[in-house]
């Protein structure tokens, strides 16, 4: 069966086609970063709009890269939450309205579900059960994952999300937008020895995060700098190893308190390249198995999308004709 | 001539089913509800008539202005019935179709339309009907505060829509006697797109679903700081 994935959930319209026999036959992502990078962060109007204007031509895309007729197409899904309900909306609205005039099912897919899911659409796949680290620019999570839709969250972020953290620190620091890409470019220049940032939370037990503090604490230090091209460097390369820090140290503390063997990292920050040696070594000195998908499906795709509903056409295809936006969707409700 | 229209612009949620010069329509008030209902209404109307959506000719949608997030929900709709049965589409102005409605209930050649924008503006425009019933946009569509609307200079008028609520005093004071009645519970339905909609698919001006695109009237959607 050969699923058409629509992903609108924040600013990347991403489409892709899933065949259950092939693998993925095709993927495309329009970014509206120079959309947002004017206002220093995602607009919902303005990615509502372009989701719309995107979405349709994309999806004529895949197709010709496919080589496929829409009337291959056996099943579509579409992002319902969590996200920005305008921008869910259109893709929900599309995909629904292309299930119904294709006479086919159409399946709501988890936004985070799909993320955590993102390694198996490569060559070497975990197996369950595994710990999911999702880190992206509106979530920060440790997932228990014993099975597809059986998800139990262990600690979560109590204010800002890793990758908005590394946008705001970004966004001080006069760095642009967004933050995480250029904030970790700035920090490969800074010398890791003359700030030690905090690392929050670590100090007590339990698996939930906190960076609002650590953005304050950037601030205060860029501030009493003399605030040149180094100190920049310097506060960014020190920012980024306390983010980098902490979520090793709860990463070790989840696969210890789980007992599986198996990490995966998903989400926009899990292309952060600090982030993926530290937790090399972490995983290579704990002997448990790190697994993440390549670039472009560490941030938001179809891809991830036509793939999780690929797995959850088969229970739970959305009979109904209503379709829904779940902006502030819980994981472990998605079983 | 078959073709389904759709309008959720406002807080009325309606489909009509347009086949052989008969339209049959549903309609609600349902806050919040249009993407519960508006495929089950359209489902409905195809199939009371024995159809699939591949037996239609056309689509059409009520391409706003209104509020946003309803006018998109037509649109994503639309757009993805449009991909899937291979169907042209006719977008068509929300403030046209309540033009329409209330030229064919009262049969009064004057309407002026608006729609409360919020913000201290109204969605505004003016149309015209000739004798034989065509349509003219005589006060181009736009999002305008009520003080400064641009206004008929002659004429007797009619003014339909929920901006005769929100700003009626401003606009009856400043059209004086030029305004001869107000109906502002008047709400956009999908017969009358339907209506609109079928000359343009009759003539093959109908667009793809890539083309079948809102129309905001408001581009300033960010208030920088």
């Amino acid at each position: 069966m050969i699923v058409l994935g629509i992903e609108s959930s924040c600013d990347e319209t991403g489409i892709a086609l899933y065949d259950s026999e092939k693998g993925l036959l095709a993927h495309t992502l329009h970014s509206q970063i120079e959309l947002h990078a004017q206002y220093g962060g995602v607009v919902p109007e303005l990615a509502s709009r372009d989701h719309i204007h995107r979405a349709i031509p994309l999806i004529e895309e895949v197709l010709q890269q496919a080589r496929i007729k829409k009337s291959d197409i056996g099943g579509v899904a579409y992002t319902a939450g969590p996200g920005l309900i305008g921008a869910l909306l259109v893709g929900a609205s599309i995909g629904r309205s292309i299930a119904y005039g294709l006479g086919i099912p159409s399946v709501e897919v988890h936004h985070m579900e799909g993320h955590l899911l993102a390694p198996m659409l490569e060559e070497r796949q975990p197996e369950f059960p595994f710990v999911a680290l999702l880190v992206s620019g509106g979530h920060t999570m440790l997932v228990d994952v014993e099975g597809v839709g059986e998800y139990k969250i262990l600690g979560e972020s109590l204010d800002d999300a890793a990758g908005e953290a590394f946008d705001k620190t970004a966004k001080m620091l006069g760095l642009g937008y967004p933050g995480g890409p250029i904030l970790a470019q700035a920090a490969e220049a800074g010398d890791p020895h003359i700030y030690k940032f905090p690392r929050p939370m670590t100090n007590r037990p339990g698996l939930d995060f906190s960076f609002s503090g650590l953005k304050t604490f950037s601030l205060n230090t860029w501030n009493k700098s003399n605030k040149s091209e180094q100190d920049r460097a310097n506060v960014a390369r020190a920012f980024q190893d306390a983010v980098v820090d902490t979520l090793a140290i709860k990463c070790k503390r989840a696969m210890e308190q789980t007992g599986h063997n198996t990490l995966v990292l998903a989400g926009g920050v899990s292309a952060n390249q600090g982030l993926r040696q530290k937790l090399a070594q972490t995983a290579e000195q704990q002997e448990f198995k790190l697994f993440y998908p390549r670039p472009e499906f560490c941030t938001d795709n179809g891809a991830m999308i036509a793939y999780t509903g690929y797995l959850r056409l088969h229970s739970d295809n959305n009979s109904g004709l209503d379709f829904n936006a779940r902006p502030r969707w819980n994981i472990e409700q998605n079983r | 001539m078959k073709l389904i229209a759709v309008e959720t612009a406002t807080e009325a949620c309606s489909a009509a089913l347009l086949m052989d010069g008969e339209v049959t329509e549903r309609f609600e008030i349902a806050p919040r509800q249009h993407t519960q209902l508006i495929l089950p209404m359209v489902d409905q109307l195809l199939s009371d008539a024995g159809l699939k959506p591949t037996d239609l000719d056309g689509l059409a949608f009520g391409r706003g202005p209104g509020a946003f997030t309803g006018v998109r929900i037509a649109t994503g709709v639309i757009q993805g019935l449009a991909f899937a049965a291979d169907l042209p589409v006719a977008p068509i102005s929300t403030l046209a179709a309540m033009a329409y409605g209330e030229y064919k209930k009262r049969e009064q050649s004057n309407i002026l339309t608006a729609i409360d924008a919020r913000m201290g503006e109204i969605y505004w425009a003016g149309y015209q009907f000739s004798d034989t019933g065509e349509m003219r946009e005589l006060i181009a569509e736009q999002v305008v505060p009520a003080i400064e609307a641009p206004l008929p200079e002659s004429n007797k008028w009619l003014g339909v829509g929920s901006g005769f609520q929100s700003d009626g005093e401003i606009l009856a004071e400043r059209l004086s006697d030029l305004l001869i009645g107000t109906d502002a519970a008047l709400l956009p339905r999908a017969a009358d797109i339907a209506m609109l909609a079928a000359p343009v698919i009759e003539k093959g001006e109908g667009v793809s679903a890539a083309n079948a695109l809102p129309i905001y009237l408001r581009d300033q959607v960010v208030h920088k700081s």
